[in-house]
């Protein structure tokens, strides 16, 4: 199938960027998204042009480093699905795809697709771990989860932080990863005494990285090639509110004499 | 966190979710006097020539301590709702600040992506209205003491009537957003009731647009005269 690819090239991040039109002329339908733009890149190289970067690694669909906005949608219009494990028989002979890195201050560009997804790094960091000790591991069953929270939890940690739901978001919002973060740990018993803490820390991280708010649009969980849905950022907003107003601070006892 | 109590309030109050709960309750209490405003205005259509409706704004009118203390909150709740949604735009645009050339949306109804165009013509109308409407100035011949009389009046011109009918759609699409939306922002979202809820939105949003546009185009076929 013969493609006119309309790509965003950028040589780093302070410089301008600009779409520059390239034509794959012979794309099997065969061949994922990435493997399209390989066979562009090795014929760039070929002629001593810079070839397109862009971010990948397992090819799997499980690891959360590929992904950028194609024809605006981010990983393309297959849903539930990365670009990598995106297929060119999604596409059609002639067609024009253009090709967009996420767009978000948060996520500065690298270079041409790249970009720096190193806030969200810095959201987990503030609250997306459980305080253990150290020792001897637990007997497996000793904590009772039911089947119902073990799911939803599970459903929250199918994120793999890849970043599409941000460049989906008309506001360029955070939510939907981080209420993911905050609800797989807060659902279960091992994340529960640090709970409000979490929301608190994770959304004031995510405040403070320059994400817009969220309007409720629903766009991130329609982007979201894990299907996570907006019913965790409810959740993560009831966790927030309710920490906020009635977390108690350290050092107030419980009354008493 | 070694916090003061403002110093909790102050955080909470400028964090995205804090100022989005200032939204969702803020929007909630104006969505009540829209549904009080709407029941208080259907008494045009008591067949009494207008006695019921002129009797309600003069009850009203005699209680200055109460109607002054509900026209004082609902414009510190303006306020609040109008400044802090300019608050989260302005966050907003700049979060994002090169676009996309090409964007497509999948899930985003058009109301929820028109909220910030919405609410200002709302905003916009509520001025005029109260020139047509509470103050007169923009009415054709108004009548402090017969409310029923200036609805007629009012109505009679069709200008007035139409941007009064589109004012209320707009107020339809905003509702349609704005009631779902304030539930998941306080965090009420469950597969038991956000079906009944989303569903509800538009229902409600649509029964309220309905009742207010009834007015004037019974003034309008000249059911009301």
């Amino acid at each position: 199938m013969k493609l006119k690819l309309h790509i965003w090239r950028q040589k780093g991040p302070k410089a301008q960027g600009k779409m520059v039109t390239y034509e794959v002329p012979d794309a099997s339908e065969h061949m994922s998204f990435l493997e399209m733009l390989d066979v562009l890149n090795e014929r760039l190289i070929e002629k001593g042009e810079d070839p397109v970067a862009f971010d990948h690694d397992c090819r799997e669909g499980i690891c959360g480093m590929c992904g950028f906005v194609i024809n605006g949608l981010p990983h393309g219009p297959k849903q539930a699905t990365t670009t990598c494990q995106l297929h060119m028989r999604s596409f059609k002979d002639g067609d024009e795809i253009t090709l967009e890195p996420w767009r978000a201050g948060s996520f500065p560009i690298v270079k041409d697709l790249a970009v720096d997804r190193g806030a969200f790094d810095r959201v987990i960091a503030a609250g997306g771990f459980v305080s253990v000790n150290t020792g001897a591991a637990q007997d497996g069953n000793a904590i009772p989860i039911s089947k119902t929270i073990a799911d939803l939890a599970m459903d929250a940690a199918a994120c793999i932080g890849c970043g599409a739901c941000v460049a989906a978001c008309p506001n360029a919002a955070a939510m939907l990863f981080v209420a993911a973060k905050v609800s797989h740990l807060n659902l279960l018993p091992q994340g529960k005494p640090e709970k409000y803490a979490r929301a608190r820390n994770m959304v004031a991280q995510m405040d403070k990285e320059g994400f817009g708010n969220c309007t409720n649009a629903r766009e991130c969980e329609a982007a979201c090639p894990k299907t996570i849905g907006v019913e965790f950022i409810a959740r993560m907003n009831r966790d927030f509110l309710t920490g906020s107003l009635f977390d108690r601070p350290e050092g107030t006892g419980g009354g008493g004499a | 966190m070694g916090c003061s109590t403002g110093c909790w309030v102050w955080s909470l109050l400028n964090s995205s979710i804090g100022k989005k709960t200032v939204m969702a309750i803020t929007g909630l209490a104006l969505f009540g006097f829209v549904v009080a405003h709407l029941v208080g205005n259907l008494q045009v259509f008591i067949p009494d020539d207008g006695k019921s409706i002129n009797a309600y704004g003069h009850l009203l009118k005699s209680k200055p301590a109460l109607i002054w203390t509900a026209r004082l909150t609902l414009l510190a709740l303006l306020f609040a709702h109008v400044i802090t949604a300019i608050r989260l735009s302005l966050e907003n645009n700049a979060a994002r600040p090169v676009g996309y050339q090409v964007k497509n949306w999948r899930e985003a109804s058009y109301a929820s992506r028109t909220m910030m165009i919405s609410g200002p013509l709302i905003f916009l109308y509520v001025v005029y209205h109260l020139l047509h409407f509470t103050v007169g100035v923009v009415h054709p011949k108004f009548d402090h003491e017969d409310v029923y009389r200036n609805v007629i009046l009012g109505f009679q011109s069709t200008p007035a009537a139409l941007v009064y009918i589109a004012a209320m759609l707009m107020l339809a699409t905003h509702l349609r957003h704005g009631l779902w939306s304030l539930c998941q922002t306080l965090g009420i979202n469950h597969p038991k009731y956000t079906p009944a809820l989303k569903a509800g939105s538009t229902v409600v949003a649509a029964a309220i647009a309905v009742g207010y546009i009834s007015i004037p185009v019974s003034v309008m076929i000249g059911i009301l005269k």
